[in-house]
């Protein structure tokens, strides 16, 4: 089976934002571009978050599902502020072919049963957002790490399988946005211990990374972010000066790279994992 | 990315009854020129060129939906007309005569077989992962030594695809028709090697997702395009 390699769009009212531990957002330009070029390139399927959830309006996410859905044939999740069945049906109805929640099944867990029976399980990815404590045990967060539920993220992974779960998308939240490389010891105890895909998410800096997650983690797929668009920032800059309607643009406009993490295309870590024996499709 | 200009723009239903993505089916259709239009009207349905069934979800609901909204006599009338019947995913599965997904339920019965549960045993060191999510190969059925090796695939809607082609899946169980030779393309999951698309007469199914296929997907809806433009100057040249 060949592993899946994913970019994760995290969108901020018209823009695509990158932060470290989804904290000090920056814009780094139009989502639809970048999906796009990911498209064109090999992603196996993309993800959509709403980095600001609830918080505002989701007008805007919508919109931008929409008119990716229709130019883009692969699959597309969407996630970040999901709150109910019938949010998830509208989402679905933009043209997402899979939603991803956790902070309201957390808070009430009944919602991964009604959402996997309504839409079947395969639409439904849990994403479980964790910080290591003390005892190599980690902790689930919600709220893109704002708030601690004193839950055991292992616990719950088990949980939302039992509760009809398709797939578990796994972020470290400590190494988010920072490039040191995903959990491995997170990503593998979920990984081993339940029968559904696992999605990797949250540290990786460089194609090693990549690699190490998917042997030593035992992840079925790798979502990345910084990684990606970093490098397409770099090597597409967007000249339009549209980007700027909102957030912190100063990144962009400053054009500086951004150190800890070596930028890369889909092409290439496909070349290397396939060197690695790994079966990649779209594999250069 | 051109969309595909063809000078008759054939009408396909896809089937809603309540479950399944119809938006990135719809695009795809618009996509490669194709004329659709998402309904639940028994008329429409029985009066398009093709019909498409989707479907994600569990069976006994399917059905249920489909028997509650009265759209299996037009799906059969057309299907009996010899238009293109396309069922994709659980719409593929619902063809078949019964399903063991979540107890007995009768299908559509339109291909005699049925449906049943990956096998998700132990293989080597690692459990199989269910469901069957992601890219897998399709490839052409295995044909017994000496057989004339002419190419199932031509004048199909797979046809110009290269054996071993990537497709996107989502399935948690899978269908096995009681004829072999409705089996247009096998994939293999762990030690379970399952048939991933079937054809027979003017029926054409896919337990994968063509509209999320990227280009290789595309080709499938482009060949589903070219055998309803064909048919449609067929009917022509017959008028």
């Amino acid at each position: 089976m060949p592993v899946r390699i994913i970019p994760r769009l995290d969108i901020k009212g018209p823009n695509l934002v990158k932060g470290i531990h989804f904290e000090g957002l920056r814009v780094l330009g139009k989502p639809e571009r970048f999906a796009r070029y990911y498209y064109e390139t090999g992603a196996d399927e993309l993800i959509y978050m709403d980095a600001v959830a609830s918080l505002y309006g989701r007008n805007s996410l919508l919109d931008i599902v929409e008119k990716t859905a229709r130019e883009i044939f692969i699959p597309l999740t969407v996630g970040g502020g999901l709150r109910s069945v019938d949010d998830i049906r509208k989402t679905l109805r933009a043209g997402a072919d899979k939603v991803s929640v956790n902070t309201a099944a957390l808070a009430r867990p009944e919602l991964i049963r009604e959402a996997a029976r309504s839409f079947g399980s395969s639409t439904i990815v849990v994403s479980i957002e964790a910080i290591r404590r003390a005892d190599r045990r980690f902790e689930a967060f919600t709220d893109f790490g704002r708030e601690c539920t004193g839950v055991d993220a292992f616990e719950w992974a088990l949980r939302a399988v039992d509760l009809g779960a398709g797939e578990l998308m796994v972020t470290s939240i400590d190494r988010e946005g920072t490039g040191k490389g995903f959990d491995l010891d997170l990503v593998r105890s979920i990984a081993e211990a339940v029968p559904v895909p696992v999605i990797a998410c949250g540290g990786a800096g460089s194609v090693k990374h990549v690699q190490d997650v998917l042997e030593q983690g035992l992840a079925d797929a790798v979502c990345l972010a910084s990684m990606l668009h970093y490098d397409y920032v770099a090597t597409h800059p967007d000249n339009s000066g549209d980007y700027a309607g909102e957030g912190n643009t100063d990144f962009i406009s400053s054009g500086r790279g951004f150190s800890p993490v070596q930028g890369t295309t889909i092409p290439e870590i496909k070349r290397h994992l396939v060197q690695q024996g790994a079966d990649c499709r779209c594999a250069p | 990315m051109m969309r595909d200009d063809s000078p008759v723009k054939p009408n396909v239903a896809i089937v809603d009854y309540g479950l399944g993505n119809l938006f990135s089916i719809r695009h795809a259709c618009i996509h490669v020129g194709l004329d659709p239009m998402v309904t639940s009207s028994g008329t429409e349905i029985a009066g398009a060129d093709a019909v498409l069934l989707p479907g994600v979800g569990a069976f006994g609901d399917a059905m249920a939906a489909l028997e509650r909204r009265d759209l299996i006599a037009p799906i059969r009338e057309s299907m009996d007309a010899g238009k293109p019947l396309v069922g994709i995913c659980l719409g593929m599965q619902l063809l078949m005569s019964e399903s063991f997904e979540f107890g007995r339920h009768r299908g559509l019965g339109l291909i005699e077989g049925d449906v049943r549960q990956i096998d998700g045993a132990n293989h080597g060191s690692r459990p199989l992962k269910i469901p069957h999510v992601g890219w897998n190969r399709v490839c052409r059925p295995c044909m017994n030594e000496g057989e004339p090796v002419a190419d199932p695939w031509t004048a199909s809607p797979l046809q110009g695809l290269k054996d071993g082609e990537y497709m996107y899946f989502v399935h948690s169980y899978h269908v096995v028709p009681t004829d072999p030779s409705v089996v247009l393309s096998t994939t293999r999951y762990g030690d379970t090697l399952f048939c991933s698309s079937l054809r027979r007469g003017s029926v054409f199914a896919t337990q994968f997702h063509p509209e999320r296929s990227g280009q290789t997907g595309l080709q499938v809806y482009r060949n589903i395009r070219d055998i309803l433009v064909s048919n449609h100057e067929r009917g022509k040249h017959l008028a």
